[in-house]
């Protein structure tokens, strides 16, 4: 059997940055993108965010990984051209695309706007589309996508800055929304201030919550509240200020990805308080029952949003000028940023600058 | 010097006790107070037999104070009712649940969530607000403030209705407030005991489509013709778990002891719920990804307020629900302990106070 030829699968020509085995190191990459077809949107890629999951997906981590892997789905960028039956975008547009770019759009999950949660749900890179190809994601210079997986960004976020919000900001926005934290004067907690905790503490300010980070490092506690406006900080390895604060949140957002304990954040919940995770760790976590069922507290998941609810995302991050804290990069420094980010050194997404940088060799 | 349980309170009573962590239950001399003015008193008829009274026996908790009294599935006659009581007079069927107090002033008191009150005080096993210690229903009389008594209907058997008041509140109160009554939906029930039956008589008269997932293959003919269940999942046969993943909207894991979530978690639909009610004595290990990926949760709750739990008495008498049980009397206790520790019995035992109980 003739393996896929990335180069020649689809007519047009593209490029872009590809992990070729489980090392994660990226490197140039010719390949091709599906013409343009009724529906379909295709943008020159303006920038790309690189998220913690790239990191993860580059070296196979989770077992999912097929190679070459095109990463990124923190993706903006400019139509230059619209499908016959596309209504909602025209050329010269400033549209995003996250981590789906198709679904069933049948089942009651794609029906109810939560294509997240379809079975069949198609990921942005390392996916494969309804065609049987590979999809690769937006380190890469041109993308071609379904009308409905785009989204608008609005004149008054600027590009660079908006894009992780793509992945990073819906991740939080949805779970405040879904498990009703996002009511003012409640309190809610964001574990770990990276690059989902820090959007996180933005949004939820915006919903008038009050915001408590917590955090294994306490050399973020005067970034987190003079920078993001957090109301205080707990270093959890500190028992004395976590058992202060014990039975005082409403919530938590823990956005952190490696195997931690959970039974001292069920603690800091009031009664009827909601943990909710949005990093998946790899392994379980122990879950302590008695005060699960002492407090009636719910631990729950969290897995982005549906594309509705990406785009309100983005116009409430306008209305209330939230982007995220970025480090933009070429693209020849994506291998240097990525060692940087598994040591969590980056204040606080790095961005590539693919329009400007990323050129063939 | 500490006032002996016989000596401390001016009414005598008499029960049985558990001594030590060996949890053999034997006669037991104590006292009651004395019948304030919003009390109650009431002659014990029926006490049911709760799992959680055996792990409370054998401490397997770690917080327990002997000698114990168990018993909160307690059902009886008022005897006398104090000079503020005006819902209940001599002669009415009345029962008791799990809770006896709690401080009445908080929010959550306030929201008729004494369960959740910080300072709920148990019908065992526990301390009064007068510093004393509570003993529960396997005896023959208990005292109790008015707004934690509930009124028995009046065509519920004695027998057959008291382990509601545990049982029954601990699976209707979460199916109400975690929204799991809306008719045609896909209920789990996870374990057939005390808990489990009761749960699918409720999720029936809720109108729910109920699967019940056991480890016994035994018990697919009651769960089924018996119980009403639509469905029966044996846990330990994986093609049949495998070809109902992703089938169900929400899950009741009774299980008391460790067990596996991840097989559960798999049962459920996209934004399913997960909730637990036994209390095993080690945590449980709670897989992330199934949780993440279909933004499903894992809740717990812990019997009901006391508008509730009459609200649910209420409801079972309007649908003929009862639990199904075997009336033992109070010799035979700790026979049956020893049986119910293997899960033998269906599938709650009751004690015949008012007629066994004799010093």
């Amino acid at each position: 059997m003739v393996a896929n030829q990335p180069e020649k699968e689809h007519p047009m020509p593209a490029f872009g940055l590809a992990a070729r085995d489980p090392s994660g190191v990226l490197s140039p990459f010719n390949f091709s993108r599906r013409a343009t077809g009724e529906k379909d949107v295709k943008f020159k890629v303006m920038y790309c965010g690189i998220c913690h999951s790239d990191l993860h997906m580059i070296k196979n981590e989770w077992g999912t990984s097929t190679y070459p892997l095109v990463p990124g789905h923190e993706i903006v960028g400019e139509v230059t051209e619209v499908g016959r039956q596309v209504e909602k975008f025209k050329v010269g547009d400033r549209v995003g695309v996250g981590c789906m770019v198709g679904s069933c759009r049948s089942c009651d999950n794609c029906s109810n706007g939560v294509e997240n949660y379809c079975p069949k749900m198609i990921l942005t890179y390392a996916g494969t589309y309804h065609d049987g190809t590979i999809t690769y994601g937006g380190y890469s210079d041109v993308m071609v996508c379904d009308e409905h997986f785009v989204v608008r960004v609005p004149d008054a976020l600027p590009l660079d800055a908006a894009a992780p919000l793509l992945c990073a900001g819906i991740t939080l926005y949805s779970p405040l929304r879904y498990y009703g934290l996002d009511k003012p004067g409640i309190h809610v907690g964001v574990v770990g201030l990276g690059g989902l905790g820090h959007v996180g503490v933005k949004f939820a300010k915006a919903m008038g919550a009050k915001v408590t980070v917590i955090s294994t490092s306490p050399a973020k506690k005067q970034e987190a509240i003079e920078r993001h406006g957090a109301d205080s900080f707990l270093v959890s390895r500190d028992q004395e200020q976590m058992q202060a604060a014990m039975g005082t949140l409403d919530g938590i957002i823990d956005t952190v990805s490696a195997v931690h304990p959970i039974m001292p954040l069920i603690g800091l919940l009031k009664t009827h308080g909601k943990l909710v995770l949005v990093g998946a760790p790899e392994k379980p976590l122990e879950l302590p029952v008695f005060p699960l069922l002492m407090g009636r507290k719910i631990v729950g998941g969290s897995c982005i949003g549906g594309m509705k609810e990406t785009q309100e995302m983005l116009d409430f991050a306008a209305k209330h000028n939230i982007t995220a804290d970025i480090e933009v990069i070429s693209a020849d420094y994506v291998n240097t940023a990525m060692q940087r980010l598994e040591k969590g050194d980056v204040k606080y997404r790095f961005v590539i600058d693919v329009a400007n940088t990323l050129q063939q060799a | 010097m500490a006032k002996s349980p016989e000596t401390e309170h001016p009414q005598k009573a008499f029960g049985w006790a558990a001594r030590d962590s060996s949890g053999v239950l034997s006669p037991f001399n104590f006292s009651r107070r004395e019948n304030g003015d919003e009390d109650v008193t009431i002659k014990i008829h029926f006490c049911g037999i709760c799992h959680s009274d055996l792990h409370a026996i054998k401490n397997e908790w770690g917080f327990a104070h002997y000698p114990m009294v168990p018993g909160h599935e307690i059902v009886g006659i008022v005897m006398k009712s104090g000079k503020n009581v005006e819902k209940f007079r001599e002669g009415d069927r009345v029962g008791v649940g799990v809770m006896v107090g709690s401080c009445m002033s908080c929010d959550y008191c306030n929201q008729d969530l004494e369960n959740y009150c910080p300072k709920m005080i148990f019908t065992y096993n526990s301390v009064y607000h007068d510093g004393t210690a509570n003993y529960g229903g396997y005896s023959d009389m208990i005292v109790v403030d008015q707004h934690f008594v509930v009124r028995f209907p009046d065509t519920m058997p004695f027998d057959a209705g008291a382990p509601l008041l545990c049982a029954g509140v601990t699976v209707y109160s979460p199916m109400k407030y975690y929204g799991m009554t809306e008719p045609g939906k896909h209920l789990g029930i996870v374990g057939l005991g005390g808990l489990g039956h009761v749960a699918v008589k409720i999720a029936k008269a809720f109108g729910l489509k109920v699967t019940v997932i056991s480890h016994s293959p035994g018990k697919e003919t009651e769960a089924v013709d018996r119980l009403g269940a639509d469905g029966f999942l044996v846990s330990s046969d994986p093609l049949k778990i495998k070809a109902a993943f992703g089938s169900m909207d929400y899950i009741i894991d009774t299980v008391s002891s460790v067990h596996a979530l991840t097989p559960l978690l798999a049962l459920l639909k996209p934004n399913g719920k997960l909730i637990t009610l036994g209390l095993p004595d080690k945590p449980l290990e709670l897989p992330m990804f199934p949780l993440v990926l279909g933004r499903k949760l894992v809740g717990g709750s812990d019997i009901g307020g006391m508008k509730e739990t009459q609200e649910m008495l209420d409801f079972c008498a309007k649908h003929s629900i009862t639990a199904d049980v075997e009336v033992i009397s109070m010799d035979q206790v700790n026979v049956a302990m020893a049986r119910l520790a293997k899960s033998d019995v269906r599938y709650r035992f009751v004690i015949d106070v008012a007629n066994s109980l004799s010093k």
